[in-house]
């Protein structure tokens, strides 16, 4: 076979080949994003993040749950029992500590996602040795403000960003 | 002596326009194939985002909205179009909460609720625009048979696409915004000459060609003329006149602006991601281009001592 | 593929895998150490843009197979939402919808280039085989892409081209039935449609993977259409080959690229852009571009069982040129009475085309008594003719020049191959 580089050796690592391959990986790299951005939540569900709920039919020791984004949201009415229940754990028992007020903006509505932390399962609620909450799944157990208090789950339960409208109104997300 | 003229000119202008065809191979649509000795003849209007590097005029497209909310949508659905689009970047930009008030005004029926009732609110962004008919049927009937077609997509879909734009650089779109400016424009109120004199000309060559041929007339029965529809006769009567609308910007409502503006919402609404299309595409072509230099360096430098 | 390779295991782990898979020297002998003829023009990089566009279309395909939702009354909407929503679905789109005719075009030139330098001829008949294999999966991958927008020119190109089965004899109507699912085309034809159309790129990729086998066997022909007789004829595919056709596929990229930034809309057809109606037929229904050619031949036979054996024919008489073609002589460079018919044939192809997307009753080019029909009828019995008649008549009768003895003496002249060869010698002895 005729090959040049027996009849003169170029110098093969030489400028314009790496500049030529970097300037072609980047090209590679930069191209590879839309491949993989067109992954995430497109604009239509996007748009359609944030919910509003009517609060007023849930009475005290009543709860709620509403889909949003796709997950359950439990809204829940606490009663003072166990506001107080929550209220008085230390947070040195807590293994993710909070304390009850970071966990409800008004103490007597409890909002949260409805999605256990260890592997996503839906815990039952009124329910387990805190009267919270207990994961069926894996045996993970929630107090009555959705903090793990046993249980593998690594975290309490997520506080989706909301805001009341009005007494009776919440908008979620 | 003027019918072989007119035979004459008809001829050059197919053949003009076959050997155009004959340059391209696409599959599109020809426009205008039959066009009238003493037709007006349709405009090309200069957009500013037709071309390469061309952008949208933002209150050209706003006001183009006003058009089409306060004369259009009145027979006119546009269900891919969502509120929130006339907020997004590349489109009309308006503010989101401007867009908020601008969903309110309309309502949409949602539910179950918690009783299983369906209930009536206010639209949001995430709403389509809403329709003026139940559906397909109603707007059927209301409208004397005729169809208002969904205006989404409506600049693309009666678009046409031919070498020229090609060789001009323009975009391909300008096709059916060209086609709605002319046609918004283009009604009159009487059948105009050209067509009667095309009429007894066309029962010329037909005694000619058929003894049994029965005269034809063009007659325009309920529907309105318009010299840029195919056949002329078109079932929507003339919707914008002078000062249909008042624009919120002072601009003075012609017929032409209120023309201009729609047709360049309408292709805004057909074709959403333009203005980002084309700013990628100039960063993508330079990177090629530049890439395409450096390979070509390489494969110089490779071949350099090999004759082939 | 065929023992070209010249790669030897450094490291253990490779030579631990090359004892129990060969699949790196496999790989090796296949991009890099293969030896081709070193007189290749550009016309040869077709090919390997093929390929690029082949890869193209299936990354881009999948991912918007992630997207699209194939039920009749979806479909339209699940497109446009593509182009609206999700993020950066109409570039996506738009390279899948341009890379389709880009693939084509690509295509159409390779097949013309083996055409003009007889690279049909033995030893690489099936070479041959499998690449019109590969254009006619391409043509029914195309085809039941086109109909998944669910826009007009879908629906109603769908019930024409299934249509075309109602000729068989006996079981047309049966057959017909059977490609629909129902009565007409409908949900059940768009769904399995969508099936088809996600399975059949990577039919084609394994019959481009034998196509590729199949071309490292006997090598690549060449501009000259002789073999390639000492090493001096050859260079390494890589990295002269390699760089060659990646220059090559960055050209065609941009061509790829300005289609889809600046007229992404140029190759598709307007009333795609309207919702499938089935009780109202497009003033003018045109299939697409890559296959009016056929479509002309279908419209230009007055029989509706003609016309579609006409267009099949078409095709499927390209599968036998290998045995049509009675010349000696591979190339067109010394073939100057096929050259003239050669390219007679391309720009009948492009007539061809024309005639299928305009009115057959319409006069020629504006010329009076002579109809699109008329010239469309010559058109297709020049196509016909050139396979039928013209290939094994002029293999036989023509008169063709001397070829040269070797590649390297047609590019250096003889003196300069002597010197070449002697300083390869003095080379490889120092070595």
């Amino acid at each position: 076979m005729a090959d040049a580089s027996k009849l003169e050796q170029p110098g093969r690592r030489d400028f314009l080949y790496i500049a030529t391959g970097a300037f072609g990986a980047l090209g590679v790299s930069v191209g590879a994003w839309p491949l993989l951005d067109q992954m995430n939540p497109d604009a239509s569900v996007k748009a359609l993040a944030s919910i509003e709920v009517d609060i007023s039919t849930i009475g005290e020791g009543e709860s709620m749950t509403v889909n949003w984004r796709g997950k359950p949201v439990f809204i829940r009415h606490r009663t003072a029992v166990e506001i107080k229940a929550s209220a008085d754990v230390p947070l040195s028992e807590l293994k993710d500590p909070q304390t009850d007020a970071e966990r409800a903006e008004k103490p007597e509505w409890l909002i949260m996602v409805g999605v256990c932390t260890h592997l996503g399962c839906i815990p039952l609620g009124e329910a387990g040795e805190y009267n919270g909450w207990f994961c069926p799944c894996h045996n993970s157990v929630y107090d009555t403000a959705g903090r793990i208090r046993k249980g593998p789950a690594p975290l309490n339960m997520e506080i989706p960003e909301y805001e009341f409208l009005s007494d009776t109104k919440i908008k979620i997300g | 002596m003027n019918n072989l003229k007119q035979n004459i000119t008809s001829i050059a202008r197919k053949t003009a326009i076959a050997l155009l065809v004959v340059s391209s191979v696409s599959g599109s649509a020809l426009a205008a194939g039959d066009h009238l000795e003493g037709a007006p003849e349709a405009k090309h209007v200069d957009w500013s985002w037709a071309g390469v590097f061309g952008t949208f005029d933002r209150a050209q497209l706003q006001r183009g909205y006003q058009v089409y909310k306060e004369v259009c949508a009145n027979c006119h659905a546009m269900d891919l179009v969502k509120f929130r689009n006339l907020s997004q970047s590349g489109g009309p930009e308006f503010s989101e909460a401007a867009v908020k008030v601008l969903a309110a005004e309309y309502e949409i029926e949602d539910g179950p609720d918690a009783e299983g009732e369906m209930f009536i609110r206010p639209r949001e962004p995430k709403d389509s625009m809403p329709a003026p008919f139940a559906n397909n049927n109603a707007a059927k009937a209301s409208n004397g048979g005729a169809l208002p077609p969904d205006l989404s997509l409506i600049a693309k879909a009666r678009g046409h696409y031919s070498f020229k734009d090609l060789f001009m650089g323009r975009d391909g779109l300008t096709g059916g915004t060209n086609y709605i400016y002319n046609l918004l424009t283009g009604y009159v109120d009487e059948v105009p000459e050209y067509i009667l004199e095309n009429d007894h000309h066309v029962n010329e060559m037909g005694k000619e060609a058929d003894p049994n041929f029965t005269e034809q007339h063009f007659e325009l029965g309920d529907s309105n003329f318009n010299h840029f529809y195919e056949g002329y006769k078109i079932a929507m009567a003339a919707p914008l006149f002078e000062d249909s609308v008042e624009y919120t910007d002072g601009t003075a409502a012609t017929l032409e602006q209120q023309a201009e503006d729609v047709a360049s919402f309408l292709i805004w609404a057909a074709e959403p991601k333009m203005e980002i299309r084309k700013s990628i595409g100039i960063k993508v072509l330079l990177y090629l281009i530049i890439l395409a230099g450096l390979m070509y360096a390489v494969k110089r430098r490779i071949w350099e001592n090999v004759r082939h | 593929m065929s023992g070209h390779s010249t790669y030897v295991p450094k490291s253990d782990a490779g030579k631990w895998l090359e004892e129990r898979l060969p699949i790196i020297s496999l790989m090796h002998s296949a991009a890099v150490s293969m030896p081709n003829p070193r007189n290749l023009n550009y016309w040869w990089v077709f090919g390997g843009i093929a390929m690029f566009m082949l890869i193209v279309q299936i990354v881009t395909g999948i991912i918007l197979a992630m997207h699209y939702t194939p039920h009749a009354d979806m479909a339209f909407n699940s497109v446009e939402h593509i182009m609206r929503d999700v993020n950066w679905g109409w570039m996506l789109r738009y390279t899948h919808a341009n890379g389709a005719s880009m693939f084509f075009i690509a295509v159409y030139i390779h097949i013309l280039r083996g055409m003009y330098y007889g690279s049909y001829k033995a030893p690489r008949e099936v070479l041959w085989l499998l690449g019109m294999l590969i254009y006619l999966l391409m043509m029914a991958t195309g085809f039941m892409g086109y109909v998944l927008p669910w826009g007009q020119m879908s629906f109603w190109g769908a019930t024409v081209i299934t249509n075309f089965f109602e000729v068989v004899p006996f079981i047309g109507d049966d057959i017909r039935t059977l490609l629909w699912g129902g009565f007409a085309v409908d949900n059940p034809t768009l769904n399995r449609f969508f099936s088809l159309h996600y399975l059949l790129p990577f039919v084609i990729l394994g019959v481009v993977v034998l196509h590729i086998w199949a071309l490292h066997v006997p090598g690549s022909n060449n501009p000259l259409g002789i073999e390639p007789k000492t090493k001096q004829d050859t260079m390494s595919f890589h990295p002269y080959f390699t760089m060659k056709d990646l220059y090559a596929i960055v050209l065609f990229a941009i061509v790829l690229f300005y289609f889809v930034f600046f007229n992404p809309n140029f190759m598709g057809h307007p009333d795609n852009y309207i919702p499938a109606n089935s009780l109202v037929t497009p003033a003018h229904i045109v299939p697409e571009w890559y296959y009016l050619p056929f479509y002309a031949i279908l419209r230009s036979i007055p029989d509706k069982l003609g016309g579609v054996v006409g267009m099949f024919g078409a095709i499927l008489i390209m599968f036998v040129v290998p045995w049509l073609d009675t010349s000696k002589v591979r190339s067109a460079k010394f073939r100057p009475a096929y050259r003239i018919f050669f390219w007679i044939f391309v720009f009948n192809g492009i007539l061809l085309g024309y005639f299928g997307q305009v009115s057959t009753t319409d006069d020629f080019l504006g010329i009076h008594g002579v109809t699109n029909l008329l010239v469309s009828r010559i058109s297709t019995i020049y196509y016909f003719g050139f396979f039928i008649v013209i290939l094994p008549v002029l293999g036989l009768i023509e008169k063709t020049k001397p070829l040269p003895n070797s590649i390297s003496e047609a590019v250096l002249g003889v003196e300069g191959a002597a010197e070449e060869a002697a300083l390869l010698a003095a080379a490889e002895a120092k070595a």
